[in-house]
């Protein structure tokens, strides 16, 4: 429990905590009154833009999500595991890739431009749904799939209609994750950078927007203080607001339960033609990126896949496209360790009911600690870096590792939101019964509550595993010009004049993709030989 | 280099070289004083430098390993996001220096630099005078700036386009307001793109105070905004590698070689009187333990060895007159005769109010 807490406090003190109070420090210390910052026309603007994109973003996620974790999750069909990678995809495609890609097909005279939809606040939010759609499907599909049936079943034997089994039965129980996922969402909406700016053509702004600004280019440290404390205060609040929601799940679950997926039925139809419109309307900028990639200037044809071998037209690059994927793949393997060792020892402790209302209230607030670091600005965390990791012991700010565990920070919320429902959900009698009949603490974690995470843990990998291989905000802040990442390469290529390093960068893109896609399929591969084996 | 995370440049005036001219005896009369007394200063050869730079920074394989060659020290880059967030780090990082020379402070940020005090008064002895005119002003940079390398940000024209629509290709800021070339721009953003800002900032030099009214009218000529330069250039512009149909874009004078097809025809082109020249800097980081040899790893980057390969890794121009073009350039890539130029110390003090004014006429 100590350690539970302990080693999860200190990671987040040390990388997230101190960065942040360090560049809060030097905003708030600067002359001058800042309650002006916060009561000008353009911040209250911003706040409203922020709350109004995120929450409505998060809503339309978990409307459209929610059936496709049913599909993918509840019932039984070829190719399942397959469509269960592809809808990671969008989640990790580099921002400035999928902006080109959207505004491609949305701008004037695109396939698209009907709509009359470049530039607009619509747009914004349909590409936040497009990002964001995998983590409603992952973090819900994950609790659904392991959902211990037999109350359903019952309801049905006795009459119920399989509308009133759903909305009185499933759906209270899968609220905690579906909770937790919408205020993920939220929280990734609320820090988005690229997309806002690319799609609402610089007209729609965030908070996060706005701190960039304020710090990278006028460096108004004050004002970007008092932006970043309404940041916390808005992502706090609607942290309280969700842990009030998520309550204390109890979703049980069977120990080692076979997947409780079963075959489509015809009470399947509508979540299923939901699911195809869905897949389709994701494919689509998806798909002209994949034809795209096919373009050169020689031709149709895989030139472009060919030059990933390259440093690209004229030098465009440090090191060859493929060296920048092996650089990724460490990177992320690293951080999927370090965000899922902290994220479950963090769940493990918060799966346990103190005795003391005290005690509570203390894990709730460690709870939310562990969510903030998605809804602070990137930029304050990548500053407050470099002012406060200068001495030793921490001289940190120029050593590699600093990439792994900020890609990490970003991860670990994911773990703690997948893994944790579901030890929440585990019956205490179980333990305790495993105590009685004589098994040691040691034996009734592994037995138990890692038996039953399994399935959500490689789940929460798999996720993290996407998001540290995406990321790229942190990273280009942080990672070292001579083991740049792929999403870096990828944004300096798309940065350059020249069909070919456009073509590369899509290429680029589609390997980054592709690359999640098996990750994640083998994830799921594993998954199923794993139960159990803990 | 002109990517789009890169780099924002000015002109120090030419008409001022006379001045500059007597900058340089001075900055290293203070140079050769400030080095007998810097205290931070080490003993011995230290075996690695940290250079600082923008993201945009690149030499070729086996460039700086003839700087360890010569010195025995070795060179290890950081890099520190474009030109703004590069200098900002600077500011931020005084107490503690994040290495010990910074180069790719450009024009727009070189006065923030220099007035927060970041960098050893360090020129290098090597610049002669066909690169003075590059110097910035004594108090903005001059004597602690080292040019490196410079480029146009300037209108680019898809030549084809024009010919097919039988229209004359516009030559001036001012024919870019003209009816006949309604909705036929796009540019970055000023407040999120450093050539969206360098077009601003030719403005600005273009039209003074009456700025804002030629934004207006630019605006109610169909200009169409864009975040960055990747979504300007290759989802609107309408050249050879794009996808759009505006046949006019804020981009780099070094951006039409790129589009030469294999053929040789030359199918963009850049407008040579639309341009704000953004020159790149390099600097010894004040609280550096070897001043020494920093400034000799600023002087390795004016050196021939460094500026013979800037044009290829770069996409820029190399300030020092006695390096030479790659083949090809003399061709395609154009310089402008008269860039428009806005003084360094003017910019920073106007940057926010600029752009905040900038932001209410185009971005509405």
């Amino acid at each position: 429990m100590a350690l539970g807490v302990g080693v999860p406090l200190a990671f987040l003190a040390v990388f997230f905590a101190l960065p942040v109070a360090g560049m809060l420090g030097r905003g708030l210390f600067a002359d001058g009154p800042f309650i002006d910052v916060l009561l000008r026309p353009r911040t209250l603007r911003l706040i409203g833009l922020t709350l109004a994109q995120a929450g409505i973003a998060a809503v339309v996620c978990v409307l459209v999500g929610l059936p496709i974790a049913h599909v993918l999750y509840r019932l039984r069909f070829r190719g399942r595991a397959i469509v269960r990678a592809l809808v990671i995809v969008p989640f990790v495609l580099p921002t400035v890739v999928v902006g080109v890609a959207f505004r491609t097909l949305l701008r004037e005279g695109g396939i698209l431009g009907f709509l009359g939809l470049d530039a607009t606040f619509p747009a914004i939010l349909l590409a936040l749904v497009f990002f964001n759609i995998a983590v409603v499907v992952r973090t819900v599909g994950g609790t659904w799939e392991g959902l211990d049936t037999r109350q359903e079943d019952a309801a049905r034997v006795l009459g119920a209609s399989p509308r009133r089994v759903f909305l009185t039965i499933t759906l209270a129980r899968l609220a905690p994750s579906i909770v937790a996922a919408a205020s993920i969402v939220f929280l990734f909406c609320s820090t988005a950078f690229g997309v806002v700016l690319v799609l609402g053509g610089t007209r729609f702004g965030t908070i996060e927007t706005e701190i960039w600004l304020l710090t990278t280019q006028f460096l108004d440290l004050r004002a970007a203080s008092v932006l970043s404390i309404a940041q916390l205060v808005v992502v706090t609040g609607m942290l309280l607001l969700a842990a009030r929601a998520r309550g204390r799940s109890t979703a049980q679950r069977r120990v080692g339960a076979a997947s409780s997926a079963r075959a489509p039925r015809r009470g399947d139809i509508l979540p299923i033609v939901a699911t195809i419109v869905t897949a389709l309307l994701l494919a689509l900028p998806i798909v002209a990126l994949l034809v795209r990639s096919l373009q050169s200037s020689e031709g149709w044809g895989l030139h472009n896949y060919a030059a990933l071998g390259t440093t690209g037209a004229r030098n465009a690059l440090a090191v060859p496209v493929w060296t920048a994927l092996g650089n990724s793949l460490s990177i992320a393997v690293l951080a999927t360790l370090i965000a899922v060792f902290i994220g479950l020892l963090a769940c493990l402790a918060l799966s346990r009911t103190p005795r003391t209302a005290r005690g509570r209230r203390a894990l709730e607030f460690f709870d939310g600690a562990l969510m903030l670091p998605l809804g602070v600005s990137a930029v304050t965390v990548g500053f407050g870096f470099l002012i406060t990791l200068n001495q030793p012991p921490l001289d940190l700010r120029s050593s590699f590792i600093l990439v792994p565990i900020a890609q990490a920070l970003v991860a670990l919320p994911l773990v703690v939101r997948t893994v944790l429902p579901v030890l929440r959900g585990i019956d205490p009698r179980l333990r305790e019964s495993a105590a009685v009949l004589g098994s040691a603490p040691w034996r009734v974690l592994r037995d138990v509550d890692l038996a039953i995470a399994a399935r959500p843990v490689l789940a929460a990998s798999g996720l993290a595993f996407a998001v540290a291989l995406g990321e790229f905000g942190a990273t280009t802040f942080l990672s070292r010009p001579d083991r740049p990442t792929l999403p870096v390469v990828i944004y300096r290529l798309i940065g350059l004049p020249g069909g070919d390093n456009f073509g590369m960068a899509i290429a680029a893109s589609v390997v980054l993709a592709a690359v999640t896609v098996l990750v994640i399929a083998l994830v799921e591969r594993l998954r199923v030989g794993t139960i159990g084996a803990f | 280099m002109p990517a789009q995370g890169g780099i924002l440049k000015q002109f120090p005036c030419p008409e001022k070289g006379h001045i500059v001219q007597k900058i340089i005896p001075v900055a290293l009369a203070a140079t050769l004083l400030l080095a007998g007394c810097a205290a931070p200063a080490v003993e011995g050869t230290p075996s690695k430098l940290v250079l600082v730079t923008h993201d945009s920074f690149n030499l070729s394989e086996g460039t700086l390993a003839k700087f360890t060659a010569s010195t025995g020290i070795e060179v290890e880059v950081q890099a520190a996001g474009d030109a703004g967030e590069l200098v900002n780090k600077l500011v931020l990082t005084k107490d503690s220096p994040l290495g010990d020379v910074v180069f790719g402070i450009d024009n727009t940020f070189a006065s923030r630099a220099v007035s927060e005090g970041v960098l050893e008064n360090y020129v290098s002895p090597d610049l002669t005078e066909a690169e003075s005119q590059y110097l910035l002003p004594d108090d903005q940079g001059g004597e602690q700036l080292t040019p490196i390398d410079n480029g146009d940000v300037c209108i680019n024209v898809d030549h084809e386009w024009f010919a097919e629509a039988g229209l004359d290709e516009p030559v001036t800021l001012d024919d870019l307001r003209k009816p006949e070339y309604k909705n036929l721009l796009v540019a970055p953003a000023a407040n999120s793109s450093s050539p969206g800002l360098a077009f601003l900032l030719a403005t600005i030099a273009a039209k003074g105070d009456g700025w804002q009214d030629y934004w207006q009218a630019l605006v109610e000529n169909g200009v169409k905004i864009d975040a960055g330069w990747s979504d300007a250039y290759y989802v609107d512009f309408s050249g050879p590698s794009s996808e759009g149909d505006r046949p006019l874009v804020v981009s780099y004078a070094s951006s039409p070689p790129f589009e030469v097809q294999d053929d040789g025809t030359v199918p963009t082109g850049a407008l040579l009187d639309t341009c704000f020249r953004q020159t790149e800097y390099a600097g010894v980081i004040a609280g550096t333990q070897y001043p020494k040899e920093a400034g000799q790893l600023v002087d390795f980057l004016f050196s021939t060895v460094v500026q013979n390969d800037i044009p290829e890794n770069m996409y820029v121009f190399p300030v020092n007159a006695a390096a030479t073009l790659p083949d090809g350039w003399s061709d395609y890539a154009k310089i402008a005769e008269n860039p428009f130029v806005v003084s360094p110390a003017e910019i920073d003090a106007n940057r926010e109010q600029w752009l905040t004014e900038w932001a209410a006429i185009a971005t509405p």
